[in-house]
């Protein structure tokens, strides 16, 4: 039988990315071009539906709009956010929209050629003018122009992408994915992104295959063209031959075969070969996601990321509609655990692109966005505690750096508690409080965070990329980001241990969970509990069954010896070699 | 009809938030209100157009109203104007 290394070796049709969600798939492709607010000059029959197009995008950029201009007024202050607030008034302005609807009715144009024609012209005004601040205030119009277009044009997005397609394109954002997944797109392939861009995880936790930082993919697929993509080896096959297509058919065979005998796995105990117990936790990021936690046989969702929501709605949910999700979740996991993660806003997550930071990874985000933002952050607890009323609900607040932000958060979810009381709401009083440990300052302190929360889980993400100093979404040092550098590993044992002296629960929650490679180290240094996308569970689970805890620990503690990179992971690979371990891309 | 000419005379100029006072005063009243600057005619009513306004401090603006209720808008906005948009 040939080998998956023939196959792709000399294949001159083939492509080589990053791994980034398992599964082989063979089909169309089409090519999403993000030339954000590419406007052709279409004509159009429907002039009703063309002006009901217009409304429905004009009060969609007004619902958003109201979001940016509360946070913008929390943040940035009310003098600075008159910006958007003229933006709001665009949004009503009577002359504007009156000449946008006559010319849609006349010129018989798609709305979208006709706004950005006719705001474009305001635009060319203010550049005509001397004075600085004018090119400053044509570029404050570009933003809700654009927004006014995205909205138009998502709309015909959805009705626009066929079915069962290969997505290529040179970059994808969170909602990007979503949109793309809610249209049963069949696999992913993008020039940027790593495996732990949010693109990547989304598609791992939709169990779409997708191959990431592929560099130059896009220029060399053409839409229509066949495409097999496999992502166990991050590899794409253009055009395939019949013997290539041959071949995968056949795996995708051995993957359905393998898939389903992993199936008989779902009420098995995650436990070493010497009886040691794991905890098997879900990621969950869109709720459409907890009928495959369920199936996989996940003991309980040990990170909901809230803030896709965001993604999912378009915009920062309310309390009500927050409040609607998290009950479904409580009761459709009930009685296993829920973890609710705070909004973590920033970085590269739902920026909002008004809000310009020179750094973002270093700035504005996660906990630090929510404590500046009493309002939101205490509308997301609110509704987090009414959802507790199961005592299954946990709360975790993200990018943590200091003792002082869990003691401000405890403070604002007593308040909300006691605003609760007043009026007569049931919750969980004793809901538990964790933090992420993603930080390197709260990594060398977890004993003494330890002691202020009621749990703790590692985000291996954003602890690598700080510990290492390496932006994961830069192409040009991701290669730097490295989940067994000796460091990770050193710093997981401190965080390990120092939540064992205080006896409070530990878990892990990084992509790192979904790499079965680091499986047995992450045992070996004592993590008794994990929390990965559900189409990863089944395959870590089998892995788990073959470990010994024991040949685990001496694993560990050798790694823990090691100064390289490369020593590691050829330590680990012998490890499974050793133990008759198959990892699951040599399975099928 | 009524026209008056007036001055701009703070600092900032005609920037943002004047801009969004000057739309929301007009917008009350039923008057057509147009702002004449450097041979533009721009509808007072309309918060893009007044945006492409470039006023800075010294320069000279006319100010025209027509309609039942025009004295009491010109004597608000052009007295908005004259108060240099509250920030002398």
């Amino acid at each position: 039988m040939i080998s998956f290394d023939e196959i792709f070796k000399d294949a001159e049709n083939s492509v080589t990315g990053i791994a980034a969600a398992p599964g082989i798939v063979i089909g169309k492709a089409y090519k999403y071009i993000k030339e954000e607010l590419e406007i052709s000059e279409q004509k159009i029959t429907n002039i009703k539906l063309a002006l009901s197009d217009l409304e429905e995008a004009i009060a969609r950029s007004k619902k958003e709009l109201t979001k940016i201009l509360n946070l913008a007024r929390n943040i940035i202050g009310e003098k600075r956010a008159i910006i958007f607030e003229a933006q709001m008034m665009i949004l009503d302005d009577p002359i504007l929209l009156g000449t946008i609807k006559r010319r849609i009715e006349y010129e018989k144009m798609i709305p979208e050629f006709i706004v950005n024609d006719e705001i474009t012209q305001y635009q060319k005004l203010m550049l005509k003018a001397h004075e600085s601040y004018m090119s400053e205030r044509a570029h404050d119009i570009e933003d809700i122009k654009n927004r006014i277009i995205r909205n138009l044009q998502n709309k015909r997005l959805k009705s626009k992408i066929p079915e069962d397609v290969i997505i290529v394109s040179e970059t994808l954002s969170p909602s990007d994915t979503i949109l793309f997944s809610k249209n049963k797109t069949i696999g992913f392939v993008t020039d940027h992104g790593g495996l732990t861009s949010h693109a990547a995880i989304i598609s791992r936790s939709l169990n779409i295959p997708a191959v990431v930082g592929t560099h130059n993919s896009t220029l060399n697929i053409n839409e229509g063209d066949e495409l097999i993509i496999d992502g166990f080896h991050g590899c794409i096959l253009v055009n395939p031959t019949k013997k290539q297509i041959n071949f995968f058919s056949k795996k995708i065979v051995h993957l359905h075969e393998l898939q389903n005998s992993l199936k008989e796995l779902k009420n098995k105990k995650a436990e070493t070969t010497d009886g040691k117990s794991i905890e098997l936790l879900a990621n969950v990021d869109v709720t459409g996601e907890l009928d495959i936690a369920k199936a996989s046989g996940a003991q309980g969702i040990g990170l909901y990321r809230s803030e896709q929501i965001i993604a999912e709605l378009g915009d920062i949910a309310t309390e009500e509609e927050q409040n609607t999700i998290y009950n479904k979740l409580s009761s459709s996991m009930y009685p296993q655990y829920v973890t609710i993660r705070a909004l973590d806003i920033g970085g590269d997550k739902f920026n909002f692109s008004e809000i310009s930071e020179a750094n973002p990874f270093l700035g504005l985000r996660g906990i630090r966005l929510l404590l500046k933002n009493e309002g939101l952050f205490k509308s997301q607890i609110r509704s987090v505690l009414r959802a507790s009323k199961n005592k299954n609900v946990k709360f975790m607040l993200p990018m943590v750096s200091s003792l002082s932000e869990v003691r401000k958060s405890k403070n604002l979810i007593e308040e909300c508690k006691n605003e609760l009381k007043t009026n007569k709401e049931k919750f969980d009083n004793n809901l538990k409080i964790g933090i992420m440990v993603e930080v390197p300052s709260t990594a060398l302190m977890t004993k003494e965070f330890a002691d202020e929360v009621d749990f703790l889980s590692i985000g291996t993400n954003d602890l690598i990329q700080y510990l290492v100093a390496v932006d994961r979404g830069n192409d040009f040092v991701s290669d730097l980001y490295r989940e067994f550098h000796p460091a990770v590993i050193r710093t997981l044992k401190l965080i390990i241990d120092g939540a064992k002296i205080s006896g409070k629960e530990l878990s892990l929650c990084g992509e790192m969970a979904a790499e079965t490679l680091a499986i047995p180290l992450l045992i070996g240094l004592g993590l008794e509990s994990l929390s990965l996308s559900p189409s990863t569970i089944p395959y870590a689970k089998r892995i788990i069954r073959f470990v010994s805890y024991e040949k685990a620990k001496s694993l560990a503690e050798e790694c823990l010896t090691y100064r390289s990179t490369k020593e590691i992971i050829n330590r680990i690979e012998k490890f499974f070699e050793d133990n008759s371990i198959k990892r699951t891309r040599n399975l099928i | 009809m009524i026209a008056k000419t007036v001055k701009i005379i703070n600092k900032a100029g005609l920037h943002t938030r004047p801009a969004a006072t000057i739309v929301k005063y007009a917008s009350k009243y039923l008057c057509e209100f147009f702002i004449q600057k450097d041979g533009m005619n721009i509808n007072g009513k309309s918060i893009i157009g007044v945006m492409t306004l470039a006023a800075e401090m010294g320069s000279e603006i006319t100010l025209t109203f027509d309609g039942k209720d025009e004295k009491a808008a010109c004597e608000e906005i052009a007295g908005y104007f004259e108060r240099g948009f509250d920030e002398l």
